[in-house]
C-alpha cells in the first residue's frame, strides 16, 4: 500500500509542492549508522558509528579519502556510497590533472549536488540513498560540507546525519560555537564524545572496533586516526 | 604507400577533407616573448610585429594578453592560433568567474591548462603553432612559465620563446638576479630587446612591456629602441670590395 498517492515516482510532484522519492531518499540516510563531522579553523573530524552485517563479519566502513586533502563520511546506502566516492575521487583527479591543483572543495560539492539533483528529475533514475559529509581543505582554508540526495548542499561547523544522531547533535548544538579555535586533540575528543552519546542513545557501550574517526588540517593529509590512539585518547578522556 | 595513413580522427583512408584541416606550418606570425620574475610580480616584453614569411606585415599585433585577473599570455608564432587560444582562455575564465564563489584560476591552473591543450593537439597532429608564456601572481606568489607547441613545458625565473631563447637568455642567464627592480627589470629586458631587434630578422622596432603584479596586469604602449648603426666598419662599405654595395 502506498504511503501516498504521489510518491509512486520521483517525476511526481505532490499538491503540496513535496517529491516524496526524494525525502523517502532522506530517509534512507537517516536509516543508516551516524556520521559525524566538526571543524575548527585549521582542522576537520569525521566520525562514524559503524554496523556490521552480523556478528561474523567485520564493521562495514563509512569514512573514506578522496584524496590527500579530501574525505568524505557517508550515511545510508552504502553500495550508492561507493558510487559516489569513486565520482568524488575521479573529479578530484580530473581537475588536479588539467590545473596541477587541488580543486575547490565547494566546488567539488557543488558538482556532487548536479549529479544528485539530474537523479531527482530523470525517469530513469532514482535519488542517490547516501548523505555526505565532505571535508576538505584547499586555499581558502578547511570546509565542511553536507551533501543530500535531494542535491542541496550547505557547509557546515559541525553535522550528525544517520540513525540516533539526535543526541549527538543536542551535543554539537551546545558547543559548535567554540569550535574555531578548538585546538585538534579537543575537535576528536568532542567527535568521541558525539559517538559516546549516539551509542548511549541506542544503549550500548563505546566500542573503538565499531567506530572509526578520520582527520584532515590545513597541513595534515586525510587520514584515519588508529583504533589505539583513540583507545588512549578516550582513557585520557575518562581520567579527567 | 602515401595513400594509407591515419587521418587525425584516427581512421585510416586516402586523402580526406580532414587534412586540409591540420596546421601543417605557420603563416603569420610573431617573433620572441622575453618574460623576467622581478620584485613585484612579472614583466614580458614583445614586439608588435606580425610577419607573414619574410615580409614584415603586420605592424602592431599585440602577442601579450591578460587572462583573468593573476595572469599575462604572451606567444610568438602562428598569430591566428593565438587568438584561438585566447578564445579558450576567454571561455576558462568565463566559466571560472561564473562560479562566483571567491575562488579563482591562478597562474599555475591556467599554464598547465594550457600544457594539456597543447599536447593533446599535438597528439593529434594538429597543433597550435605557438610557443607560449605564461606570467602572473596570485596570493604574493609570482609564477613563469612556458609551453611549446608540442607541449613541453616547465617554469623558471626567465623565459623567452624562438629566437629569444638563443640570445636573451645568455644574458638573462649572467645578469638576473632575484627581486629586481622594475627599472632594473625593464633596462634588463631592453637590453634582451635590442639584441633580438639588431639580430633577428623577423623583429621590428616597436616593444610593448607587459607587467603583472597583485594589485593586476597592466600593458605598456609600444616604443621604440634607440638603436646604434654609426660603427666605423658602417662607414665605407666598398672598402674592402670596390664596386659592392
Amino acid at each position: 500500500m502506498l504511503r501516498n498517492q504521489y510518491d509512486t515516482d520521483v517525476m511526481t510532484w505532490s499538491p503540496m509542492g513535496r517529491l516524496f522519492q526524494v525525502e523517502y531518499a532522506m530517509d534512507a540516510v537517516k536509516q543508516g549508522g551516524a556520521a559525524f563531522g566538526l571543524r575548527s579553523r585549521s582542522h576537520v573530524v569525521l566520525a562514524s558509528v559503524d554496523r556490521a552485517v552480523s556478528g561474523l563479519s567485520f564493521h562495514q566502513r563509512k569514512i573514506f579519502k578522496i584524496d590527500d586533502r579530501t574525505g568524505v563520511a557517508m550515511a545510508g546506502l552504502a553500495a550508492d556510497g561507493r558510487v559516489v566516492l569513486q565520482y568524488l575521487a575521479s573529479e578530484c583527479i580530473n581537475y588536479s590533472f588539467v590545473y596541477e591543483s587541488p580543486i575547490p572543495v565547494s566546488r567539488l560539492v557543488a558538482r556532487l549536488a548536479d549529479k544528485a539533483q539530474a537523479c531527482t528529475m530523470l525517469s530513469l533514475k532514482r535519488p542517490y540513498g547516501v548523505g555526505c559529509l565532505v571535508a576538505g581543505t584547499d586555499e581558502s582554508g578547511v570546509h565542511l560540507y553536507y551533501n543530500c540526495p535531494s542535491g542541496d548542499y550547505f557547509e557546515c561547523q559541525a553535522f550528525a546525519i544517520g540513525s540516533h544522531s539526535q543526541a549527538a547533535k543536542v551535543c554539537l548544538e551546545r558547543e559548535f560555537e567554540t569550535f574555531n579555535d578548538r585546538p585538534r586533540e579537543e575537535l576528536i575528543q568532542r567527535a568521541l564524545l558525539a559517538i559516546t552519546e549516539t551509542l548511549r542513545w541506542q544503549g550500548k557501550e563505546f566500542d573503538s572496533s565499531s567506530c572509526t574517526v578520520a582527520i584532515l588540517g590545513e597541513n595534515e593529509a586525510f587520514h584515519v586516526i588508529s583504533r589505539s590512539v583513540i583507545e588512549q585518547l578516550v582513557d585520557s578522556s575518562k581520567a579527567t | 604507400m602515401e595513400n594509407m595513413f591515419v587521418n587525425p580522427s584516427g581512421e585510416c583512408d586516402s586523402k580526406s577533407a580532414a587534412d586540409s584541416e591540420r596546421t601543417l606550418y605557420p603563416y603569420v606570425t610573431g617573433t620572441s616573448v622575453v618574460a623576467v620574475k622581478y620584485k613585484d610580480g612579472i614583466l614580458m616584453a614583445s614586439d608588435t610585429g606580425g610577419s607573414y614569411g619574410s615580409t614584415l606585415r603586420y605592424k602592431s599585433v599585440e602577442r601579450m594578453k591578460a587572462i583573468g585577473k593573476h595572469s599575462v599570455l604572451g606567444a610568438s608564432g602562428e598569430i591566428s592560433d593565438f587568438q584561438e587560444i585566447l578564445r579558450y582562455l576567454d571561455e576558462l575564465i568565463l566559466y571560472d568567474n561564473m562560479w562566483d564563489d571567491g575562488n579563482s584560476l591562478g597562474p599555475k591552473e591556467v599554464h598547465n591548462y594550457l600544457n594539456r591543450v597543447m599536447y593533446n593537439r599535438r597528439n593529434k597532429f594538429n597543433p597550435l603553432w605557438n610557443s607560449l608564456v605564461l606570467g602572473g601572481m596570485k596570493n604574493g606568489q609570482k609564477y613563469l612559465g612556458m609551453v611549446s607547441m608540442i607541449g613541453v613545458h616547465f617554469e623558471d625565473n626567465h623565459v623567452a620563446t624562438g629566437f629569444g631563447n638563443h640570445l636573451a637568455r645568455p644574458i638573462l642567464r649572467d645578469e638576473w638576479h632575484e627581486d629586481m627592480s622594475f627599472e632594473e627589470a625593464v633596462k634588463l629586458l631592453e637590453k634582451c630587446m635590442l639584441v633580438l631587434l639588431y639580430r633577428d630578422r623577423s623583429a621590428i622596432n616597436k616593444i610593448q612591456i607587459a607587467q603583472v603584479t597583485e594589485a593586476g596586469f597592466k600593458i605598456f604602449q609600444p616604443y621604440a629602441l634607440k638603436t646604434f648603426w654609426g660603427f666605423s666598419a658602417f662607414e665605407n662599405p666598398s672598402k674592402g670590395a670596390v664596386g659592392t654595395w
